[in-house]
């Protein structure tokens, strides 16, 4: 594959170099001098001078041949407007954008840009996943297809604590992945036994959340579970 | 009728000046308070300081009941992503957005967006000016 990287910086540059090592061929654009000049020993003819979301320099760095453009810069309309360019101008089959600013999330959706990672995001999820008191914990989403993957506590008073797999009754949709008991991961089949204490991961579609509260912690107010564990992205 | 203007620089702020003049409804939106001096002290219109790409800010300077919006920062990305969610997010119908970059201008065209290119006018207006001289080239 050929992937076409714009932005070196920590995220660009750890991402060719994983791919070179996979022998896949790259390419990193850079608009920073000083930035470039540090790059070009390592990169190479791999790396190129300008700015990523001038379409000649894309051009250049040979985006009509990419079959993957990952866009990386520290600056959120840029990298919409390389991902816009690449899917419009080049119809390049696979488009990845970072969201530096999680508060910038909704412009790269309503843009149709529907791969995105966004490092604050993820960490913050994980943060929750530390934090002890959280019952109802989304770990990620797989935005493309709109799926969901979350954790929930099975507590004492769990209509689920004590219960086979195969006699639980989930939301259409809903799938129950996994049963974490001590460190492990477990298959959850249907004649697995899920005991108080135990975390479980489902995954769904994102609107079915409240749904699967409502039987799995029927106890908690869905609404009150799902504000707890939307994150606070708001700027500042 | 209302118009949101986005960046209070040399462009905007004039431009602000005029709707105002014509008898717009005008909010001229930039993230740097001190451009507010651009308009003068009796501006008849509504400044909010904020960055565009903050749906908050526009919804505050009246977007959802603009009839026009105008994205004229001094980024080009900028103007046109702000641009698109004007009129995907928020339905305006007229949405015109500052382009330098002429193959940008061109490409983002397509999505709607009314794209104006200073740097192809501007080109086009020198050459006229330098013909103009009737100096011949192969002088």
């Amino acid at each position: 594959m050929f992937v076409l990287i714009i932005g070196g910086g920590k995220v660009g540059l750890n991402t060719a170099r994983q791919l070179l090592q996979l022998d896949h061929e790259v390419a990193v654009i850079e608009q920073r001098k000083s930035r470039y000049d540090l790059l070009v020993e390592e990169l190479e003819e791999a790396l190129v001078f300008g700015d990523g979301t001038e379409i000649w320099v894309l051009e250049k760095a040979g985006i009509a041949r990419a079959d993957m453009v990952v866009a990386v810069t520290g600056d959120d309309e840029d990298n919409v407007i390389i991902a816009q360019i690449a899917k419009m101008k080049f119809s390049v089959p696979k488009v990845v954008a970072r969201v530096n600013n999680p508060f910038n999330q909704p412009t790269f959706d309503l843009l149709g840009i529907d791969a995105t990672v966004c490092a604050t995001t993820s960490m913050l999820r994980l943060i929750m996943h530390e934090l002890p008191v959280h019952k109802y914990v989304p770990l990620f989403s797989l935005r493309r297809e709109n799926l969901e993957v979350v954790e929930l506590e099975v507590s004492e008073s769990s209509p689920f604590a004590n219960t086979y797999v195969q006699d639980i009754q989930l939301p259409e949709n809903v799938l129950l992945a996994a049963i974490l008991r001590a460190g492990h991961a477990l298959p959850a089949r249907g004649s697995s036994e899920i005991l108080p204490g135990d975390y479980v991961l489902c995954v769904l579609p994102p609107a079915k959340g409240k749904e699967l509260i409502k039987v799995f912690l029927p106890d908690e107010s869905p609404e009150e579970l799902e504000k707890e564990s939307e994150l606070d992205t708001s700027e500042g | 009728m209302h118009v949101v203007i986005v960046g209070c620089g040399r462009v905007g702020s004039s431009l602000a000046l005029s709707l105002v003049t014509e008898g717009w409804s005008v909010a001229v939106v930039d993230d740097r308070a001190e451009s507010f001096y651009l308009l003068g002290e009796d501006f008849g219109g509504q400044f909010v300081e904020g960055k565009a790409l903050d749906w908050d800010v526009l919804r505050s300077a009246g977007i959802e009941h603009a009839d026009a919006v105008v994205t004229a920062t001094d980024g080009d990305n900028t103007n046109i992503v702000v641009a698109q969610v004007a009129m995907k997010k928020f339905g305006v119908k007229c949405v015109v957005a500052r382009v330098y970059d002429p193959l940008r201008a061109t490409l983002f065209a397509q999505t709607g967006i009314r794209t104006v290119c200073p740097t192809r006018d501007a080109r086009v207006l020198l050459l006229d000016a330098v013909r103009s001289c009737e100096v011949s080239a192969e002088a």
